[in-house]
């Protein structure tokens, strides 16, 4: 039976409308710094700013040290729960979903409220500050991250791989870093990607932990620079687009969840 | 396992494993302890606590002090996000800061929960049942993936250089059909607009969590529905829809959630105007509002309780969708 396709051509018309409009107005917006002149003269404004090299250089380290931690915090538990303790994986999936329950405000308010305060106040050290700032960003990617780990795992044979290890011979130490990590890495890779997209302009974290990052920069300039903050806006869109794009030419997105920070 | 080794009794090898196997998830049961039950706990026990540190329920009392509501039965008009609808009662609702920007919060995400919903569900259909070439649906999938990733700051951001005053749609309206978005009292910076600026980020998650709900509708159902002489009509009222309203419903919650939970796309847009609950305790961290730090952990814990109730309910949603679409 042959139906008219009219109607989802016109829906999916009327949604790519909605999909492409506001980027193409994003674009548009941010060439228009001079009045009836199409010029990148925002962009050259953005990019040679101090401002935006220094905070965008810290969200991108801060990006690389919460990627560093999130692999080396899960993968080798997400490992052990698969060989070892399937029994746990209920009580892990519950901690992912706390980080869904707990959303960025509230975490960082009871972030500030633990940390600043004695025995715990490392809020008032610079490093202290950066530390939380990795460690939040960890707990929001968590779920991706787990996820893109645990589907990498269920890829391959871990118990047979393992045991193969064990009998040539090779210490955890070895199995972890030479044999479960490579077999991994685009599950890792994807996760990164992930993570660095999530980061990479956050807002909230780092506005209350005070630290001089990309995110908070952003809204700041919103407020003052409508051309300058819209070429940030296609920057930073740039960037979350070669990362997705990377995962999903990697071809294992943790798609179909909560993603970002909103 | 242990292959090589002679192995040791079975009781004495099950004893060891375990307690060994326990540390191998200690850093990250630890991590979970110290950055997110610590931090939620912290503001559990504030909200139950008096100024002088004594054990009470006074601060949830105080987020309804000064709250009253009566029925009249004598019809009115409700004003929800900026529409009027008739209503056959009239409430009488006195309120508060703290339970004004509750119902400002839950409005909004009902709100866009079904606009980014329903829009989702459509794109979805039209993509996977409307006969439609397969590069539609990668690209509408591709384009959803991306999209989803597109919050916050930068996309508020796009939203007012799109229909801000000055914006490109705005003045692309002003400029060929000579009207002007503005005169209509519609403002990006408003209700409307937070609703829109929203969707954009909430669509997306709809289109990739139904599509594959849409794909395990079999066709096998249709045909035998058709053969028992349903219309298309009939098969969707009586087959297909039961069958993904569950997991219809259980995304429209995590859409719920995830607007419920937003701050930093509201706070750029509109730069706080709008009390919703997040931006409550945006200001309550800054020390601007509610001068009692109990009722600001107290704000903070009822919405956490609002984020888990709507997890248990899409829960129980999931496992009821599970009955006929397995993934």
């Amino acid at each position: 039976m042959k139906r008219s396709t009219l109607f989802p051509w016109v829906l999916i018309f009327l949604g790519f409308l909605y999909f492409f409009v506001p980027l193409i107005g994003t674009l548009d917006f941010s060439l228009r710094l001079v009045k009836d002149q199409i010029t990148l003269e925002a962009y050259k404004n953005v990019v040679t700013s101090a401002r935006f090299q220094n905070t965008f250089t810290y969200s991108f380290i801060m990006a690389l040290w919460t990627i560093l931690a999130g692999t080396l915090l899960i993968t080798p538990t997400a490992y052990w729960v698969h060989l070892k303790l399937p029994q746990l994986r209920p009580i892990i999936e519950f901690v992912t979903l706390l980080t869904y329950v707990v959303p960025a405000i509230i975490l960082v308010f009871g972030i500030i409220r633990v940390y600043s305060r004695p025995p715990l106040s490392i809020l008032e050290s610079e490093l202290g500050s950066d530390f939380l700032l990795v460690m939040g960003y960890v707990a929001m990617s968590l779920p991706a991250m787990y996820r893109s780990v645990d589907t990498g795992l269920r890829a391959i044979d871990v118990r047979t791989l393992t045991e193969a290890a064990q009998s040539l011979g090779a210490g955890w130490r070895t199995i972890l870093l030479d044999v479960i990590f490579p077999n991994l890495r685009i599950a890792l890779l994807s996760g990164a990607f992930i993570t660095f997209a999530m980061v990479i302009g956050e807002f909230t974290i780092a506005t209350f932990l005070a630290r001089p990052a990309f995110g908070p920069y952003m809204a700041n300039l919103g407020q003052t620079r409508p051309y300058e903050s819209t070429a940030l806006t296609i920057i930073s869109l740039g960037l979350t687009w070669a990362c997705i794009g990377m995962m999903q030419l990697l071809g294992r997105g943790a798609q179909g969840q909560i993603a970002g920070t909103r | 396992m242990q292959t090589t080794q002679t192995l040791p009794p079975v009781s004495a090898r099950r004893a060891r494993s375990v307690s060994f196997a326990w540390l191998g998830v200690v850093p990250f049961f630890l991590f979970a302890a110290l950055f997110l039950i610590l931090p939620s706990g912290i503001l559990l026990v504030g909200a139950v606590q008096d100024k002088q540190g004594n054990l009470t329920l006074g601060n949830f009392a105080g987020m309804f002090k000064g709250v009253s509501l009566s029925l009249v039965a004598t019809p009115s008009q409700a004003n929800v996000l900026g529409l009027t609808f008739p209503l056959p009662f009239t409430v009488d609702f006195q309120s508060n800061s703290m339970i004004n920007a509750y119902i400002l919060s839950i409005q909004v995400s009902v709100v866009t929960a079904l606009s980014g919903g329903i829009l989702g569900f459509l794109l979805a259909y039209a993509a996977v049942l409307g006969g439609l070439p397969k590069f539609v649906r990668s690209a509408l999938l591709t384009f959803s993936g991306v999209a989803s990733y597109f919050s916050g700051v930068p996309l508020a951001f796009a939203f007012i250089a799109t229909l801000g005053r000055l914006g490109f749609v705005t003045v692309l309206i002003r400029n060929y059909f000579g009207f002007d978005l503005y005169m209509t009292g519609f403002s990006v910076l408003s209700l409307v607009g937070l609703v829109l600026t929203y969707t954009y980020f909430q669509f997306p998650l709809m289109v990739l969590v139904i599509t594959p709900a849409l794909d395990g509708l079999k066709r096998e159902w249709r045909e035998a529905s058709e053969n028992l002489g349903a219309s298309a009509f009939e098969y969707w009222r009586h087959v297909a829809f039961p069958i993904i309203l569950p997991s219809l419903l259980g995304t429209m919650i995590l859409l719920f959630g995830n607007s419920f939970g937003a701050v930093a796309t509201a706070y750029a847009l509109t730069g706080g105007n709008f009390q919703l609950a997040t931006i409550l305790i945006f200001r309550q961290i800054r020390g601007e509002v509610l001068q009692d730090p109990g009722l600001g952990y107290a704000v903070a814990v009822g919405m956490i309780v609002v984020m888990a109730i709507s997890l248990a309910l899409y829960y129980w949603l999931q496992r009821r969708s599970e009955r006929w679409l397995r993934r």
